[in-house]
């Protein structure tokens, strides 16, 4: 039996919007790096909808997926949705995470929420 | 697929498959019953007690098989705590990156009313032997320390420490789990009281092992029942395991020296092809370690997903981060000698076996080199660094 789903594995070998958005409208980073995980999205915001979704993550194998699956579930979303996603539409998304490594769906979701936070505090 | 984590276990040699398969078909008896069948299987058992002892200049009477290294550990100490207790000695000195067969047994005494010291293992992963002498009490019944590290590799003065425990008559137990094949070892030149050892980290059968214990020193049950083990260890033995485990002693222990004038070189050049990694470190003292073991630190990367990648070129190790240890904390050994959580978090051991290659070699670096940079590329811990937001700790 494998540690991770297929999906899992797709999105760690294969994760997307991985980047950095320069003018960024919010950016949100949680964890740190003692814990062994560190999140870090950047967020580009047009008429209410995320135009445009990158990130960055030090972690292992399932925060790197988590955060790659969290940025497909918002790009091109309103924010009233973006606003309602929860660590567990990630993980369901994935085809599920092992019991440990649910935390990197919180983290996924914690710093989505803190990248609207810093682009609300701008507004 | 390069397998690089022989300290994690080996493959059984070919001897040692062959010597457990004529037990299992032929050889079947129990050695406690009388007739010739079973005898049969208790001739195979002492020879292979002699064969055990042999490797590591013991008395074939001072070998009791257990399941394992862990059973090994546990027992020694058990035995000698108990021993203590009647004395009224409570006092143990270990160090802090033993094995959790080790740490967990001692966590246990301390809550029974033991007093544990656990020395430091210094920046290099080396124990001084006069902070062990210093550590010694009037009610030190024990000191156990591992003869070699399972993580970073690092030899430990085994044989000083020995002779101190010596000197102030107190006993010596060593884990030799990962210096067994690897290191000469003569348990009567060391000082050694006891030790510990696995059969399937030097190519023989997983779920069994041994401990040697000196004569004269008075073991406590784990495990009641029958008088199997001059009825110090009950339940019929596992002769195949122990047939396949004293061949494969044998076999390794016979080929410490031209594994190491294989392997080692090859060990070096792995280790000065990765530390052209910027920001990268190797744990653990370069000179004293195990002739197969290699073990690095990357900043700004994860251990876990540096595994899963390298998996995925056919590279197999392992790593201290705490995704791998299914903790929130890395490594306990990498936090003894001094490495800091973040730094902790990036680590890879590679545990090379014997059949390792030089064009292994150029592969693995290349391809550490290739999936540490990637990481990086996209770890948010590296731009800060990068942008000097934060500091490097590692050169």
């Amino acid at each position: 039996m494998a540690l991770y789903s297929e999906k899992v594995m797709d999105h760690f070998r294969n994760p997307r919007n991985v980047g950095v958005i320069e003018d960024a409208d919010g950016v949100g980073e949680v964890g740190n790096a003692k814990c062994g995980d560190i999140m870090k999205m950047y967020l580009k915001i047009k008429d209410g909808i995320v135009e445009d979704v990158k990130f960055e993550t030090f972690g292992c194998g399932s925060a790197i997926a988590s955060s790659s699956m969290a940025t497909e579930l918002i790009k091109g979303k309103p924010l009233e949705e973006v606003r309602k996603l929860t660590n567990e539409a990630v993980v369901e998304a994935l085809d599920g995470l092992p019991t440990h490594k649910i935390h990197c769906s919180v983290l996924a979701q914690e710093a989505i929420e803190a990248a609207l936070k810093d682009y609300e505090s701008k507004q | 697929m390069i397998y690089a984590d022989n300290a994690a276990t080996t493959k059984m040699s070919e001897s040692a498959v062959n010597a457990m398969f004529s037990v299992i078909s032929e050889n079947y008896g129990n050695p406690s019953s009388l007739y010739e069948f079973g005898q049969k299987a208790k001739e195979i058992l002492e020879r292979a007690r002699e064969d055990v002892a042999a490797s590591i200049g013991a008395q074939p009477r001072e070998i009791y098989f257990t399941s394992g290294g862990s059973e090994a550990d546990n027992q020694a100490i058990r035995s000698a705590a108990e021993l203590g207790k009647k004395a009224g000695k409570k006092h143990i000195i270990s160090s802090a990156f033993e094995h959790h067969a080790v740490l967990h047994t001692l966590n246990k005494l301390e809550k029974e009313g033991f007093e544990i010291t656990l020395l430091p293992v210094h920046e290099n992963g080396i124990i001084i032997p006069s902070e062990v002498e210093e550590a010694i009490k009037e009610d030190t019944c024990l000191v156990t320390i591992m003869f070699a590290n399972n993580e970073i590799g690092t030899i430990q003065p085994i044989k000083e420490i020995g002779s101190i425990c010596r000197q102030h008559k107190v006993l010596f137990h060593t884990d030799a789990v990962q210096a067994i094949g690897h290191v000469k070892i003569d348990v009567e030149d060391l000082n050694v009281d006891m030790l510990s050892a696995s059969a399937h980290k030097f190519h023989g059968p997983k779920g069994v092992g041994f401990l040697y214990v000196k004569k004269g020193i008075m073991l406590t049950n784990l495990i009641e029942g029958g008088a199997q083990e001059r009825g110090k260890r009950a339940g019929t033995e596992n002769v195949p395991g122990i047939a396949a485990m004293a061949v494969a002693v044998k076999e390794a222990v016979a080929g410490i020296d031209a594994n190491r004038e294989k392997v080692q070189p090859i060990r070096d050049k792995i280790i000065a092809g990765l530390k052209e990694i910027p920001h990268s470190a190797l744990n653990g003292d370069l000179e004293k370690r195990l002739p197969g073991n290699i073990n690095f630190c990357f900043e700004g990367i994860e251990g876990e997903s540096l595994l899963l990648l390298l998996d995925d070129k056919g590279i197999a190790a392992s790593s201290g981060s705490a995704c791998t240890s299914g903790s929130l904390d890395p490594s306990h050994v990498l936090l003894a000698i001094g490495r800091v959580h973040d730094v902790a978090h990036g680590s890879l051991r590679l545990s090379l076996g014997e059949d390792i290659t030089e064009e292994d070699a150029d592969y693995i670096i290349s391809a550490v080199k290739d999936t540490v940079t990637y990481l990086r590329g996209f770890s948010p811990v590296w731009r800060d660094l990068e942008a000097g937001k934060t500091k490097f700790i590692l050169e």
